[in-house]
């Protein structure tokens, strides 16, 4: 597997697989951190150190396979050019915070884009692996094996009472964070998510936007994720997070039926306008066209519009970004030039549906 | 009022807890507050950060204040390892390394309480390898607590095979020392 093969596809290959619930759960993922016993972690290290973990992955990591994740691409944070390391971020197979810390910053992507290892970033090791659809616990057996598979050749720091021990206070323990990526548009629409969101954030869990901590809901995606790692374990923090997600998914279904039940025609006209927008637009803002999508894979998912794959939503709301189009532009882009581009790369994807 | 958690001074602090929708009412002195991390920050409008470093500012001035006396750090609680002192730990919300934890163990309660929901203690994965005796240890605490509810329940046939287990993995584990034990 090579860079290129992860810059060329927005998609990453798992994500073409349908998972439980996948009108309205895009993804489950489960993260999780450790650190090695004996060196300080990444913010105060000796740079040397932090050169031998990265040296240390790349010896016994590169090229290896674990189960169905196969080949493991090592690529070095400071090799990667700026808009490289964006796509990566895009994709979600890096965190912006990896992509800040170059020096000896390194990740190992499965061929399969499925499980993806941070090395030297906040902590020593962030591991994420990802499911489509509502599979939390499903990622939560295999983010364990894959774990026990990496400490076969790794000491890691951790104690008998504060359990595995991480640079930030806010990971301790567990060192897990699980999240489900949601699309919600008929919470959205009916305005209900503004008194869900306060009612999740009571329950220990966070609402976030697609992009993680401080970003926008674009594209009425929700991310949602435990706040707690320690004191609970992973598998009673996993099944928390399910109920409330399943509670979700039960109002959002609700609110699409009565969407339609109840102003079908209205909610019709306005997913054609988006598909039309969408088809037919020259220049197109990411926000418009996040919203544009949605309103579209809604129409999918009513089947108010046929012959329009689902994944239309996830791949377009990350071939759009930035970095992807600049990566495909294969050069720098201001901002009126992105949006010229997005529109058109929206035409020519939805012309391949027809 | 006395204090709920020392139960000598007299409680100076009142105010009620709201944990997963369940309220609470606290009624503690200034030492046992400090001590035992009680004080919730309004969490809306704070990052996390912030919040963190809020905390730990409460931890020494204004608890330092409300007491009417200057309350300093005297010897400065500096980590072996990594260099990192506590205050500086305070400043940037994050461990240096393992060791810190050891280090400032003393002071991390009321940290870890506020960030997670009032615990300090990890309930979660054990490192297949490196756990050792440790699975062994965690498997007969989950049975003694179940033969505690079984009793409690008077369901001795079931809690008679729980201490039997309990027995057996206790054997198990004396034996690569058996020689000198018994």
């Amino acid at each position: 597997m090579t860079l290129q093969q992860f810059m060329n596809e927005a998609l990453s290959p798992w994500m073409r697989k349908e998972g439980p619930d996948s009108d309205i759960v895009l993804s489950s993922r489960i993260r999780l951190a450790r650190n090695f016993a004996n060196v300080a972690y990444p913010i105060l290290a000796d740079p040397d150190q932090l050169e031998e973990i990265r040296n240390f992955f790349k010896e016994k990591y590169e090229n290896q396979s674990f189960e169905e994740y196969k080949q493991f691409a090592f690529i070095s944070i400071r090799d990667l050019s700026s808009v490289e390391k964006r796509v990566l971020v895009e994709k979600h197979l890096i965190s912006p915070l990896l992509a800040k810390y170059s020096e000896s910053a390194a990740t190992l992507i499965s061929e399969n884009e499925q499980v993806s290892l941070m090395i030297n970033e906040e902590d020593h090791i962030r591991m994420q692996l990802y499911f489509p659809g509502f599979q939390l616990s499903k990622a939560l057996n295999k983010a364990f094996e894959f774990d026990d598979w990496l400490e076969e050749k790794i000491n890691y720091a951790f104690d008998e009472t504060r359990g595995y021990l991480t640079s930030c206070p806010t990971n301790v323990g567990t060192g897990m964070r699980a999240s489900v990526m949601m699309h919600l548009p008929a919470l959205v629409f009916t305005k209900q998510i503004n008194r869900m969101i306060p009612a999740i954030n009571q329950l220990g869990l966070v609402v976030r936007g697609i992009y993680g901590e401080g970003s926008e809901a674009q594209g009425n995606i929700f991310q949602i994720s435990n706040q707690i790692t320690l004191g609970k374990s992973e598998e009673d923090i996993v099944e928390d997070l399910q109920s409330v997600v399943q509670q979700l998914i039960e109002h959002e279904r609700h609110a699409r039926e009565q969407l339609m039940d109840q102003m079908r025609t209205k909610l019709e006209d306005r997913i054609c306008r988006s598909y039309g927008v969408l088809e037919y637009a020259r220049i197109i803002e990411s926000k418009e066209a996040a919203q544009c999508l949605s309103d579209v894979r809604l129409g999918i998912d009513l089947g108010l519009l046929g012959n329009v794959s689902r994944n239309i939503l996830n791949e377009l709301m990350i071939l759009t970004q930035p970095g992807f189009l600049q990566q495909y532009a294969k050069k720098t882009l201001t901002a009126n030039e992105r949006d010229v581009l997005r529109a058109s790369l929206i035409r020519q994807r939805l012309e391949l549906e027809k | 009022m006395k204090c709920q958690e020392c139960h000598e001074r007299p409680a100076t602090l009142h105010f009620s807890q709201v944990i997963q929708g369940k309220k609470m009412e606290v009624h503690v002195c200034n030492v046992c507050a400090k001590e035992k991390g009680y004080m919730n920050y309004p969490e809306d409008g704070y990052s996390l950060h912030h919040l963190l470093s809020g905390l730990f500012n409460f931890d020494t001035s204004n608890i330092a204040s409300a007491q009417g006396t200057t309350y300093q750090q005297v010897n400065e609680l500096q980590c072996p390892k990594c260099e990192l002192t506590f205050s500086e730990f305070k400043q940037i919300g994050k461990f240096g390394c393992a060791v810190c934890y050891e280090t400032f163990n003393e002071r991390l309660d009321p940290i870890f309480r506020r960030v997670h929901a009032g615990n300090t203690k990890h309930n979660g994965k054990i490192p297949k390898r490196q756990g050792g005796d440790l699975h062994k240890k965690k498997q007969v605490e989950a049975l003694k607590d179940q033969l505690k509810s079984l009793v409690e329940n008077e369901a001795f046939e079931e809690a008679a095979k729980v201490r039997d287990k309990i027995k057996a993995l206790n054997q198990d584990q004396d034996k690569p020392e058996a020689g000198d034990q018994s």
